[in-house]
């Protein structure tokens, strides 16, 4: 018997993230919570970084979502405390970056002073001969690198 | 979508009733404490509490639109994209920032009423911030002084009794860590680079310095918050100082910029820079009142 908190947990942990379609928001660790009392479902968001322009996005999809799989009574609220960490990516979800081109980050990834010294497998043909281009890229979670092998340009998610 | 013409079907929400739809994805904005607990701490008077959320937010608020307008003048493509970043993590802050001192202060007013109805003499940023962007050497000096005082600042904070202050300080001492590895790579290189690139180093430095201590200034409702920006004043010296020593900079040693009969940015004292920046963050809002988009 599947109860109500279980299927409205289900229901949006399948909501895709607007940035990357590819993954879910639980994949992405952004989904933290799904409670239901008194015939209200709340879904618990964590915003990646500060200035992420999606949440918007994110609360209206997680509540359509849940409204049109018969929830009448949804809200949406976002958790800040802790804060998102990338971390919180599944494994799953890094699989799921890697097959799409993106480079997912080192678990508990530290920033150096030096040189940064991680392995940064290069997502297209798996070479560690890659560099970073910019620490900064089209998104606030990602960094822009390049494959010194295969020549190709990538995306990284940045650790925080 | 019923509507014939394409904005009108897109702007109607397309007829969903809660109007959560959009008529192009990124426009919508949530609330940025959307459901977050607003109880005040105990033990804490809110209006102390929202006077300093709104020093902060206004500091991350106005730094935020100095590096947004590099965009398009930026040296190289990836420089700029690196700007809008720190820019983009910056306004988040503000906008958690000045949501809180508005649900605190009595008045009610929500993030865009504080950023776009608020004069310079209602802004409590330090100067530092509002300063002209000048060269790329000023903007990666003021990010490195700036970044690297904030950082400090926010791991203090990621313990406060307030939760939202605290959670804003958890999560923005790990994006302040990135801002300032960015400047302080800028200035290696600068610094540790050609004659040239290290006299326009030097020259940056020694225009913002005396900019700095405004940082380390107490004001009343930090002493009373239990705040003293005063104690970060060393550990960010002893930093920065290392910093400048690796790039073969020296430690300027102008004296700091002087107060008006004792005040500055945190009682609304600004130099003659906030007001333009001010008119070109405020100027839509204040044309179209109550407008959405």
């Amino acid at each position: 018997m599947v109860t109500t908190v279980e299927r409205a947990r289900e229901v949006a942990a399948a909501v895709p993230d607007p940035e990357l379609p590819m993954l879910t928001l639980a994949d992405l660790g952004i989904l933290a919570d799904v409670e239901e009392h008194d015939g209200t479902v709340t879904a618990w968001i964590t915003p990646t970084y500060s200035g992420c322009p999606a949440v918007a996005e994110m609360a209206g999809d997680v509540a359509r979502r849940l409204r049109a799989a018969g929830f009448e009574h949804v809200e949406v609220r976002l958790r800040i405390d802790p804060p998102w960490s990338s971390d919180r990516i599944s494994a799953e979800g890094r699989r799921k970056l890697a097959e799409a081109g993106i480079a997912p980050p080192v678990p508990g990834g530290l920033l150096t002073l030096g040189p940064t010294r991680l392995a940064v497998h290069c997502p297209q043909c798996g070479s560690t001969d890659t560099e970073e281009l910019s620490r900064f890229g089209s998104t606030a979670c990602k960094s822009l690198w390049r494959c010194r092998s295969c020549r190709e340009p990538f995306d990284r998610i940045k650790e925080i | 979508m019923t509507d014939d013409h394409v904005y009108l079907s897109l702007s109607d929400a397309a007829g969903e009733p809660d109007g959560e739809a959009r008529w192009a994805y990124g426009t919508g904005f949530a609330d940025p404490l959307l459901g977050v607990d607003a109880a005040p701490p105990s033990g804490i008077d809110p209006a102390d509490l929202a006077a300093y959320c709104l020093m902060l937010g206004d500091d991350a608020l106005v730094l935020s639109q100095r590096l947004i307008q590099w965009v398009t003048r930026a040296p190289e493509l990836e420089e700029e994209v690196a700007l809008a970043n720190l820019g983009l993590d910056l306004l988040g802050q503000a906008r958690r920032l000045l949501t809180r001192a508005g649900q605190l202060d009595g008045t009610g007013r929500n993030e865009d009423e504080l950023a776009y109805w608020r004069d310079e003499f209602d802004y409590r940023n330090v100067r530092l911030v509002e300063l002209e962007n000048g060269d790329f050497a000023q903007c990666v000096a003021r990010l490195l002084m700036f970044a690297t005082a904030r950082e400090e600042l926010y791991r203090r904070l990621a313990d406060h009794a307030d939760p939202v202050l605290a959670a804003v300080a958890a999560l923005g001492v790990k994006e302040l860590a990135y801002h300032r590895e960015y400047a302080q790579s800028w200035v290696l290189r600068l610094g540790d680079g050609t004659e040239h690139s290290r006299r326009r180093m030097q020259d940056a430095l020694d225009a913002l310095w005396p900019w700095l201590d405004e940082l380390f200034t107490p004001h009343e409702v930090e002493l009373r918050l239990g705040v003293d920006p005063l104690q970060l004043r060393e550990p960010v010296l002893d930093r920065l100082a290392g910093v400048l020593g690796v790039a073969t900079l020296s430690v300027p040693e102008a004296a700091p910029r002087a107060y008006v009969n004792g005040r500055a940015g945190r009682h609304g004292v600004h130099t003659e820079e906030l007001g333009p920046l001010l008119a070109e963050l405020q100027v839509v809002a204040r044309a179209h009142p109550g407008a959405t988009w």
